[in-house]
């Protein structure tokens, strides 16, 4: 069993000749349904559902909060390595590019945890390049037990791994992987990843199954916004996910949006995703899936992510660096890509209640 | 007349319990408890920071409330199991509410492994209140296995849509010799006074009064509407009849 049967269900559709027939009043209908289904889910991607984004806005509105309360849950990422063996044209950690490489040593994570974890925050998002041999999943694991003593959930955000791996992480304390298939598009994806183990877009795209077959608790996908055109990536998203839920219905399944930023390297995105296509891709996968979270990272400007609050985000980073001991250490290297949304984490929690919603800084329990 | 409910050893005056999650500041349940007079609250100890100054929960719950504990989270016996020893462990008292869900999709909780881990911690002195979907030789097997009161759901948690699974949750008052406490679904304070009314114990909600406009009022409301549910159910409810009696009755030549 693969997602990738149901991809291929897919990839040749004529996603234009669908949009092209969806109506005002077909939106309508489908904004007062219940339960949608996916084909309901892809008009509401349509240009002409852009129509209705404030009808879209008060419906997704009302099932964020009555799924989830007035609440975001706060998180930030920790950079421990950006050794990387791919060639991913997008990426600012390509082993191509000549930036400076580094690999936190233990104690090194350790005093990055601490100075995390005086901002209050509890759940955390480790963070490498893809490097198997030097980042290796026994390092990872050693990180994990470090962090275990100073955060109550732990995510993964790594290489592609096997679901033995995924296993062993977990039994560690690994509660969260996050995973992103950057594009669903077969063809670009060979075309952009250009070496590496990350070349195999069956490997990548079938992880968040293995993770699930290894009882993750929860896991969370995404595009990267901008790779390819953004209706087509938030349909693939959505059916992933949706997939991902209906077969191991123990995991929660949830989604990011992560848009495209400037980083090191001269690639150029081949799609630009406004604001408010940002936001109908939000409001249709949360009125798809009304229980499934959505992240929003500082990949966005502070103006955007308090705008968006009220309209389907569940969990937002904070305080973020993508630079590798970002928190601690006094000669900075090259991030990841640049961030957005400078606000440390005390500024992020008076924003959001300012905005009279509840920040959450715990919402699990490692056990 | 004094009423009281007694769960393990604890006397309750009020048969309303309220939760804790997907309020716009946890600062509203001091006043929640207070407007709608409950005696018990319910936090998932997931949620619960100790460690935090401004963001602990519990500051934000009188000493007198009996805190209920719950197992939110937990997707089998072991880990429901676990979460409660960490909660009694972290000194949230003995009560605990299971809560075991394995399915994100409609969160309807796994009677199975509700029963086998209300076993185990029931035997560990546990007062045990499991959540379960209305099912009746599941509850009569959370008798056996200890269970201090039975908490089925009225519809799918979060929903708001009332009293759905009425005839299974009257099945269970009339079988069961524990409190039934209508648990989840109920969407508005009349879902509330109709399941007192039927005879049910006490009813516990979140949703409906994190999700109103003016949480406080609405937490008053459903403390009003219980009360009233609970006079109505002691007072006997009349009979309901399809026609008008008619005053002559066909057999009052008996009489004659």
């Amino acid at each position: 069993m693969s997602f990738y049967n149901e991809y291929l269900t897919y990839k040749d559709f004529n996603f234009d000749a669908f949009f092209e027939k969806v109506t005002d009043n077909q939106v309508r209908s489908i904004i007062n349904k219940d339960k949608l289904n996916i084909l309901d889910f892809l008009a509401l991607l349509s240009p002409t559902a852009e129509k209705h984004l404030e009808e879209m806005a008060q419906k997704a509105h009302r099932l964020t909060v009555q799924h989830f309360g007035k609440t975001i849950l706060l998180y930030t990422p920790i950079y421990v390595s950006n050794y990387c063996t791919n060639q991913c044209l997008y990426c600012g950690f390509n082993a191509t590019n000549k930036i400076p490489r580094k690999q936190l040593i233990i104690d090194e994570v350790e005093a990055e945890a601490k100075a995390i974890a005086a901002t209050g925050l509890k759940h955390i998002l480790l963070l490498t390049g893809e490097a198997k041999k030097i980042a290796s999943v026994d390092y990872i694991q050693t990180c994990v037990e470090v962090l275990k003593k100073y955060f109550t959930s732990i995510g993964i955000e790594i290489y592609a791994l096997e679901q033995e791996e995924y296993a062993r992480l977990i039994k560690a304390g690994v509660d969260l992987l996050t995973i992103y298939q950057e594009t669903y598009n077969e063809e670009l994806y060979d075309a952009i990843h250009i070496k590496g183990p990350k070349k195999d877009y069956r490997f990548r795209l079938d992880a968040p199954e293995r993770a699930c077959k290894a009882s993750m608790r929860s896991v969370n996908i995404g595009a990267l916004l901008g790779l390819d055109e953004w209706r087509r990536e938030a349909f693939f998203t959505g059916l992933h996910a949706n997939y991902l839920q209906n077969h191991y219905a123990d995991t929660e399944i949830s989604v990011s949006l992560p848009r495209m930023r400037s980083h090191e390297g001269d690639f150029q995105p081949r799609c630009i995703v406004s604001d408010k296509n940002m936001v109908q891709m939000m409001l249709a996968l949360r009125l798809f899936m009304p229980r499934a979270g959505i992240t929003i990272s500082t990949r966005e400007t502070a103006r955007f992510r308090d705008n968006i609050i009220r309209l389907g985000v569940t969990k937002m980073s904070a305080g973020s660096s993508t630079i590798v001991g970002g928190h601690t250490q006094q000669k900075k290297s090259t991030g990841q890509f640049d961030i957005s949304d400078e606000r440390n984490v005390q500024q992020m929690r008076e924003a959001i209640l300012q905005l009279g919603y509840q920040p959450v800084f715990k919402d699990w329990q490692t056990l | 007349m004094q009423d009281t409910l007694k769960i393990g050893e604890k006397e309750l005056d009020s048969r309303l319990f309220v939760g804790t999650g997907k309020y716009s500041s946890d600062t509203l349940i001091p006043e929640i408890i207070k407007k709608s007079g409950a005696q018990v609250i319910t936090v998932a100890l997931r949620r619960i920071d100790f460690e935090s100054q401004t963001d602990n929960i519990l500051n934000h719950i009188p000493k007198e409330v009996q805190l209920l504990p719950n197992t939110s989270g937990a997707r089998n016996a072991q880990e429901a199991i676990r979460i409660a020893r960490l909660a009694r462990a972290a000194g949230c008292g003995n009560w605990i509410k299971i809560e075991v869900i394995s399915d994100n999709k409609y969160l309807l909780p796994d009677g199975y492994e509700t029963i086998k881990a209300t076993e185990v911690l029931a035997a560990e002195g546990f007062v045990v209140l499991p959540y379960i979907s209305p099912d009746l030789m599941v509850a009569k097997k959370l008798v056996e296995a200890g269970a201090a009161a039975v908490m089925p759901l009225g519809a799918p948690i979060g929903t708001n849509r009332g009293l759905k699974t009425k005839e299974l949750i009257r099945i269970l008052i009339d079988e069961i010799p524990l409190p039934i406490i209508v648990d989840a679904g109920i969407g508005k304070p009349s879902d509330a006074c109709e399941a007192m009314e039927m005879g049910a114990a006490a009813c516990l909600l979140n949703t409906a009064i994190a999700s109103a406009n003016d949480p406080v009022m609405m937490a008053e409301a459903f403390g009003k509407a219980v009360s009233a549910g609970r006079s109505a159910y002691l007072a006997g409810l009349g009979t309901t009849h399809e026609y008008a009696q008619a005053s002559s009755p066909l057999t009052g030549f008996l009489n004659e």
